[in-house]
């Protein structure tokens, strides 16, 4: 599915990403865990093709294409979605009009034609029952006036209605009451299957309760520096960060 | 809708930009007593007509050019322009077979049909459509239905004729010859436009529209509308404009008048899509026009919805008198300029009356080199007792070589009333656009939508057909506004 080798990058002149590579295929749930500051989201947003970032090495191909020479709107459409840490608001278009105008854009790369205005109604409606999303949300504009765990519910919402191949979930859980997180995790488990992949970045082990992945990778300044199942979380959630900062240190 | 959009916005340009082969009839350049005098006997107008043309241009001779809008262009030659043009066609047409194929085939291209027919599948109400092309009105379609209802939807010129009492009691009435130097010169040399007066407890059945459309080269184009609305009575009028590409400038002076009787209501739409000049600010109509309507009787109401999104100089101030009590005035506004655009558009909401109300949304988005003014006045006058206005005023800007600026003006004269005023500037949001492409859409798309989202409540008080036009225009002439 994606393939990141020895991939760097900076922001102005600091180098954040520092030769992270990760290889995920179909039907894989990976895990990114790793203390504040280490790059987790650069990652994100570099995936997603933030312009602000400067790619300064190595290599990333998605589904055989070089996904660093695509715009980040080809990058959607060829199905790579991040649900953002802090989901941005767009008073006035409404979450229906949003995601029509957003599946319209998709299909039409795909040289689909775009699903007529039942079929489309229909469809939304199923994805709303995924994340328990009422009407008082969807009707209003995209994430205005939101709580934060609306926000969240929103692009999980929004994930489910692009299907994508590949998703990055930044921090999803980050805000999330304990009602909110098992919803959320409920609906990337009903759109998870064989065919798409997940790369979730969290601090928490507690996600991972309900979102089982099936890898589980600690990041640290810049890069991978252990890689286990999901027992590494719980280690991770009883003894820290600070053994593994230890280890890095004793390897250089 | 937003497919539709979509795939105009990928259909770069002004796209009204072509000229038609239309056989015009046109006299010489220039402007002189004679001018007036021949404008006149063309049409054949009775003497209280020219006479209150001559008045306006002596009176015009007298006056000069307004300096004070935040707009800069050359100086205009007036001499230099055509002051009549019109198509070499009959104006009284018994059916649509008589007419001139070249004009049905122009305003077909333009998207209007001159045949009396439903014009959105599957929507009850029509639209009766008067069509102005350069001068003259050559076809007011569903005449007969209105005039059912004591409706008359007429081209000014007819009105002149068939309705004389109508246009003597009213003409001038709420925009005074004397009232600014393009107005006295459209009083001079107006050559046609729309007249619609609704009778008592009458609600229009359809929404009335009138179409401009500038043709022939090296004209101005000087149209006058009047619409009444009288004792209780109901209209929603549309009004649209489009131009050829020229790269000279163009242009167009109007004068538009709303009267609205005791408990009668006018609600006037415009998109404004003259030709605004080509990526460096060459060519494009100036479009300097004075809009006012005054509500006179008790409880009546005015509403000013426009979307300017076209002319490469916009200066007009649609307005309100408010003199009957508890009269209301609305203004909602879209005004976008993009490359070397200019505009200084907003409104005046004058309150006389006691318990009136008004309320302005201003929406001024500005990209590539433009420079867009919004200017409004609230005059809350001594005997307006508990008189009401809110005022919001928003600039978005696209870019880092546009200017947005903002001149309210505010005046209260009694302790009762109440005014409120909010602005905001911003510039269009990175993280917006960026959190657009991640779902798939490029950064025009983007633009479009957060635009039209931003819009959303203007766009909102037009009637749906108008509304579906009002967004395509916007994605259309924002393009390359961003970066």
């Amino acid at each position: 599915m994606i393939s990141i080798k020895n991939l760097s990058a900076r922001i102005e002149s600091k180098e954040i990403l520092k030769g992270f590579s990760l290889e995920v295929k179909p039907g894989e749930i990976h895990a990114i865990m790793g203390p504040n500051g280490t790059g987790k989201s650069t990652l994100a947003s570099v995936l997603a093709g933030r312009e602000e970032y400067e790619v300064t090495g190595g290599e990333v191909t998605f589904n055989g294409k070089n996904l660093l020479e695509l715009s980040p709107e080809d990058r959607a459409r060829e199905g790579v979605f991040l649900a953002f840490q802090y989901p941005i608001e767009i008073p006035g278009v409404s979450n229906v009009n949003f995601l029509k105008t957003a599946m319209a854009e998709i299909y039409k790369y795909r040289g689909l034609e775009p699903l007529s205005a039942k079929d489309f109604l229909a469809y939304f409606k199923e994805k709303q029952a995924i994340v328990e999303m009422g009407n008082d949300l969807t009707k209003r504009s995209v994430n205005e006036g939101f709580s934060g765990g609306e926000k969240k519910r929103n692009e999980i919402f929004q994930m489910a209605m692009l299907n994508p191949k590949l998703a990055i979930l930044d921090e999803t859980d980050s805000g999330l009451d304990i009602d909110a997180l098992r919803i959320v995790a409920n609906g990337v488990n009903k759109v998870r299957n064989s065919e798409n992949a997940f790369i979730v970045i969290t601090h928490y082990q507690r996600l991972l309760d309900y979102i089982i992945p099936d890898f589980v990778h600690v990041m640290y300044d810049g890069r991978i520096v252990k890689s286990g199942g999901k027992e590494l979380a719980l280690e991770l959630e009883e003894k820290g960060y600070d053994w593994i900062k230890q280890e890095v240190a004793e390897e250089a | 809708m937003s497919q539709e959009i979509i795939d105009e916005v990928i259909a770069s340009d002004y796209k009204y930009g072509w000229s038609s082969d239309i056989e015009t009839e046109t006299i010489k350049k220039g402007l002189t007593e004679d001018t007036v005098r021949l404008i006149s006997s063309k049409k054949n107008e009775p003497g209280w007509m020219l006479e209150f043309r001559l008045k306006a241009f002596r009176h015009w001779l007298k006056m000069t050019e307004p300096t004070w809008p935040n707009v800069q262009y050359p100086k205009i030659d007036f001499q230099n322009i055509i002051y009549y043009a019109a198509p070499k066609q009959k104006i009284e047409l018994e059916n649509l077979d008589q007419v001139d194929p070249e004009l049905i085939k122009t305003f077909e291209k333009l998207g209007i049909s001159l045949e009396e027919q439903k014009r959105l599948s599957g929507v009850r109400s029509n639209i009766a459509v008067d069509a102005v092309i350069d001068s003259v009105s050559v076809k007011t379609t569903f005449k007969e239905t209105l005039y059912e209802k004591g409706i008359i939807f007429c081209s000014f010129s007819e009105a002149v004729q068939e309705h004389p009492d109508l246009i003597q009691k009213y003409l001038g009435t709420v925009v005074p010859y004397t009232d600014n130097f393009y107005a006295a010169l459209n009083a001079a040399v107006f050559s046609d436009g729309s007249f619609c007066y609704i009778p008592k407890g009458v609600r229009c059945p359809m929404e009335l529209s009138t179409y401009f459309r500038i043709n022939s080269a090296g004209t101005g184009q000087f149209e006058r509308t009047l619409l009444i609305a009288d004792e209780g009575a109901y209209v929603s009028y549309l009004e649209g404009c489009t131009a050829p590409m020229r790269d000279e400038n163009q242009l167009h002076a109007a004068v538009v008048e709303l009267v609205a009787h005791k408990e009668g209501e006018i609600k006037y739409s415009t998109v404004q899509n003259w030709y605004p000049g080509d990526k460096e600010g060459k060519g494009g109509i100036y479009n300097f026009v004075t809009k006012r309507g005054i509500c006179l009787g008790e409880r009546s109401k005015i509403s000013w919805t426009q979307v300017e999104t076209g002319s490469a100089i916009t200066w007009k101030y649609p307005s309100v008198i408010l003199k009957g009590d508890y009269s209301v005035g609305e203004f909602y506004s879209v005004a976008v300029t993009n490359n070397y655009q200019q505009a200084d558009t907003g409104t005046k909401m004058l309150h006389i009356g006691k318990n009136t109300k008004s309320t302005i949304v201003s929406k001024g988005i500005s990209g590539g080199h433009s420079n867009n003014s919004y200017r409004g006045l609230v005059r809350i006058g001594k005997k307006a007792e508990n008189s009401r206005n809110f005022s919001q005023c928003d600039s978005l800007l696209l870019g880092d070589k546009c200017g947005a600026h903002t001149f309210p003006y505010i005046e209260v004269n009694n302790k009762s009333s109440k005014v409120e005023h909010e602005a905001t500037t911003s510039k269009i949001g990175e993280d917006q656009i960026f959190y657009c492409k991640q779902r798939g859409l490029d950064n025009e798309k983007a633009v479009a939508l957060i635009v039209n989202g931003y819009c959303r409540d203007v766009l909102n008080q037009l009637p749906m057909e108008f509304a579906v036009e009002a967004q395509k225009l916007l994605s259309i002439s924002l393009e390359g506004s961003v970066g």
